[in-house]
C-alpha cells in the first residue's frame, strides 16, 4: 500500500491539489485566480520534483496498471516544469484580456495529471484514461476565451478531430485486446513475440493513427493550424510543448514495449508519418503570415524529426527522441514567451509583418527571438543543432540513410521561413512599437534563451543530463 | 445459423465505418458529428464485449477486462459529450448557427 503511494505520489499530488483548488475556487466569495495560479505553479513544481525527493522508486502500481521507471520520472520532471512555465506566461495575457479565471490553472493541473498517467501507463485502459483526461482539459482550454468566435471555433474543431482520434485509438485497442486476450502491455508483448497475427497489426496501426492525431503528425495534422491560430496564445504555447512530448513519449513506450518484437512492421508506419510530417510542415509554413500558424506548421515538421529518431527502433533512437523533444519543448516555451510580448497599444498582434524593425525598437526581444529561430533551424552551437544531431544519428545507424537525407532536405526548406522571420526583424522598416512587456514574460524568455545557449551546453550540466536521458531510455528496453 | 464472434465484429466494423464516414461526408450539422462520434464509441464497445464473451480460457487471458473497458468508455463518452456540447453552445452563441460549412473562419 505504502509502496504504491510512494510510486504514485506525483500523480496523487496533482489529483489532490487540483480537486482542492477546484472546490476552493467554486466556493470562494471573491476572485482568487491570481492566488490559484501561483499555488498551481507550486503544485506543478512539487509534482516535477517529488520523484527525486522520494529517491526515484521504481515498480508497478495498481496491479500493473501503471509503471514507474526512470522514463516516467524523467517525463514527470519535464512535463511538470514545462506546464509550470506555460502557466506562468499565461498570467499577464489573461489579466490584460480580462479572462483571468481560476479554472484555467485547475485545467492545466488536470491536463498534466492526464499526461503523467499517459507516460506511465502499462495497460491499454490506463493509456486511454490518461489520453482522455488530457484531451478533455485541452478542448476546454482551446475554447477558453468564450466570447471569441475564433477561440470557440478552435475548440470545436479540436474537439471533433480529437474525438475521432480517440475513436480510432479505441478501435485499435479493442482489436489488440481481442487478438491478444489482455490489456496489459507485458502480456501483449508476450503474445506478439510468439508471432503477430494480422488482427494485432491492424490494431497497432489503428492505435498509431489515433496517437498520430495527438502529436499532429501528417496526414493527421489538419486540426493543428486552425487550433493554434484560434486558441488564446498562452494556450497555444502550452499545446505546442508538454502534450506533444507526452504523446510522443507514449508512442515510444508503446512501440518498444508491447510491439518491441514487430519493429519491421511499425517501422514502415512511423517512416511514412515522419516523411509526410516533415514535408507538410516545411512546405505548409512557407506561405503563412500568422506567426501562430507558422508555429503550428513548425511543430508538425518537428514531430516528423522526432519520429525519424523513433523509426530507428533502438535504444539510441528513443534517447534521440527524448533529447530532441526536450530541446524542442524548451525552445517552444521561449518562442511563445516572445510571441506573447507582441502587444501594441490596441492589443495583441500576431502577424509576422508586425515584427518588422524589431531590432531597432526592442533589441533584446529581437536578439532572443533570433536565437530561438537559429536554434529550431539547427545551427550550431545552439541547442537545436544537438537535438537534430542526436535524433538523426540513430536513424543513420539503423540503416535509414535515405530518411536522414530527406530530413535534412526538409530542414533546409524549413530554414527558409525561419530566416525570413529573422530578416523581417533585422532588415525591414519599423512599423509599430510594442508596449513594455511584463516581467514574467521577459524573465521566461531570457531563462529559456540561456538554456538554449549556453547553459545546457556546459559540460557539467550536459553530461549528467545525457546520462539521465540514457538511463530513462534504457529503462524502456 | 449460430451467431458467432465474427458476426459481432462485422456489425461493429460497419457501425465504425458509418460513424467515420458520417463525420467526413456530413456537411450540414455539428450535432450529427457528435452523434457519429457516439456511434464510433459504441462500435468499439460492441467489439470489446464480443471479444470478452468469446475469449478462450487461456492463462494470461483476461475476459473481464473487456467489459470493464466498455464501462469506462461509456463513462468517458458521457464526459466527452458534456464537454463537446458545452463548446458547441459557446460556438452557437458567438456564431448564431452550427452549420458545418460555416465553420471556416480559419483555413489555409
Amino acid at each position: 500500500m505504502l509502496q504504491t503511494i510512494s510510486l504514485f505520489a506525483p500523480q496523487l499530488v496533482l489529483a489532490f491539489f487540483a480537486s482542492q483548488l477546484l472546490s476552493t475556487g467554486a466556493f470562494a466569495k471573491k476572485d482568487i485566480s491570481v492566488g490559484v495560479r501561483y499555488f498551481a505553479v507550486g503544485v506543478l513544481v512539487l509534482y516535477a520534483l517529488i520523484g527525486f525527493v522520494l529517491g526515484q522508486p521504481t515498480g508497478t502500481a495498481f496491479k500493473g496498471a501503471l509503471i514507474v521507471d526512470s522514463y516516467s520520472h524523467y517525463m514527470n520532471f519535464f512535463l511538470g516544469m514545462s506546464a509550470a512555465a506555460a502557466l506562468m506566461f499565461s498570467k499577464s495575457f489573461f489579466q490584460t484580456e480580462k479572462l483571468d479565471r481560476f479554472e484555467f490553472s485547475v485545467l492545466v493541473l488536470y491536463c498534466t495529471l492526464g499526461m503523467s498517467i499517459m507516460v506511465s501507463s502499462n495497460t491499454l485502459l490506463s493509456l486511454y484514461i490518461g489520453i482522455e483526461m488530457q484531451s478533455l482539459a485541452l478542448y476546454v482550454m482551446a475554447a477558453f476565451n468564450r466570447d471569441s468566435l475564433r477561440a470557440s471555433e478552435a475548440g470545436l474543431k479540436y474537439f471533433v478531430l480529437g474525438a475521432i482520434s480517440s475513436g480510432l485509438l479505441l478501435y485499435g485497442a479493442s482489436l489488440i485486446y481481442g487478438f491478444t486476450g489482455s490489456l496489459e502491455f507485458t502480456h501483449i508483448a508476450q503474445v506478439v513475440s510468439e508471432g503477430a497475427t494480422p488482427g494485432i497489426i491492424a490494431g497497432m496501426v489503428f492505435l498509431l493513427c489515433g496517437l498520430a492525431f495527438k502529436i499532429s503528425a501528417a496526414p493527421f495534422h489538419m486540426w493543428t493550424p486552425d487550433v493554434y491560430e484560434g486558441s488564446p496564445t498562452p494556450v497555444t504555447g502550452f499545446f505546442a510543448g508538454a502534450p506533444k512530448f507526452a504523446a510522443m513519449a507514449l508512442i515510444a513506450r508503446l512501440l518498444v514495449g508491447p510491439f518491441g518484437d514487430i519493429t519491421t512492421q511499425w517501422q514502415q508506419v512511423i517512416i511514412v508519418l515522419a516523411v509526410l510530417s516533415m514535408f507538410v510542415g516545411a512546405i505548409g509554413a512557407l506561405t503563412q503570415t500568422n506567426i501562430k500558424r507558422l508555429m503550428a506548421y513548425s511543430s508538425i515538421a518537428n514531430m516528423g524529426y522526432a519520429l525519424v529518431a523513433l523509426s530507428a527502433g533502438t535504444q539510441a533512437g528513443v534517447k534521440g527522441m527524448l533529447i530532441f523533444m526536450s530541446i524542442y519543448t524548451i525552445t517552444v516555451i521561449g518562442i511563445f514567451a516572445c510571441i506573447l510580448q507582441m502587444r501594441i497599444r490596441n492589443g495583441m498582434v500576431e502577424q509576422i509583418s508586425d515584427l518588422a524593425g524589431l531590432s531597432k525598437t526592442n533589441r533584446g526581444l529581437a536578439i532572443v527571438l533570433t536565437m530561438f529561430m537559429f536554434s529550431v533551424m539547427g545551427i550550431p552551437p545552439l541547442l537545436g543543432f544537438f537535438g537534430k544531431f542526436f535524433a538523426f544519428i540513430p536513424a543513420m545507424e539503423a540503416g535509414l540513410t535515405w530518411l536522414v537525407v530527406l530530413a535534412l532536405v526538409a530542414s533546409v526548406i524549413g530554414a527558409f521561413y525561419y530566416l525570413r522571420l529573422v530578416k523581417i526583424m533585422w532588415g525591414d522598416e519599423n512599423e509599430n512599437e510594442f508596449v513594455q512587456a511584463p516581467k514574467t514574460l521577459r524573465g521566461l524568455a531570457v531563462i529559456t534563451a540561456l538554456l538554449v545557449f549556453p547553459l545546457l551546453l556546459l559540460p557539467m550540466i550536459s553530461i549528467p543530463a545525457q546520462s539521465w536521458i540514457s538511463q530513462a531510455a534504457a529503462s524502456l528496453f | 445459423m449460430a451467431i458467432g464472434l465474427s458476426h459481432y465484429l462485422a456489425v461493429a466494423a460497419i457501425l465504425f465505418t458509418v460513424g467515420v464516414f458520417g463525420i467526413f461526408v456530413n456537411r450540414k450539422n455539428v450535432i450529427i458529428i457528435l452523434m457519429c462520434v457516439e456511434l464510433i464509441l459504441l462500435a468499439v464497445n460492441i467489439n470489446f464485449v464480443a471479444f470478452s464473451t468469446h475469449m478462450a480460457d487461456l492463462p494470461g487471458n483476461n475476459p473481464m477486462a473487456g467489459q470493464i473497458f466498455a464501462l469506462f468508455i461509456l463513462t468517458v463518452a458521457a464526459a466527452e459529450a458534456a464537454v463537446g456540447l458545452a463548446i458547441l453552445v459557446v460556438y452557437f452563441r458567438n456564431r448564431g448557427n452550427i452549420a458545418v460549412e460555416n465553420i471556416d473562419l480559419m483555413k489555409g
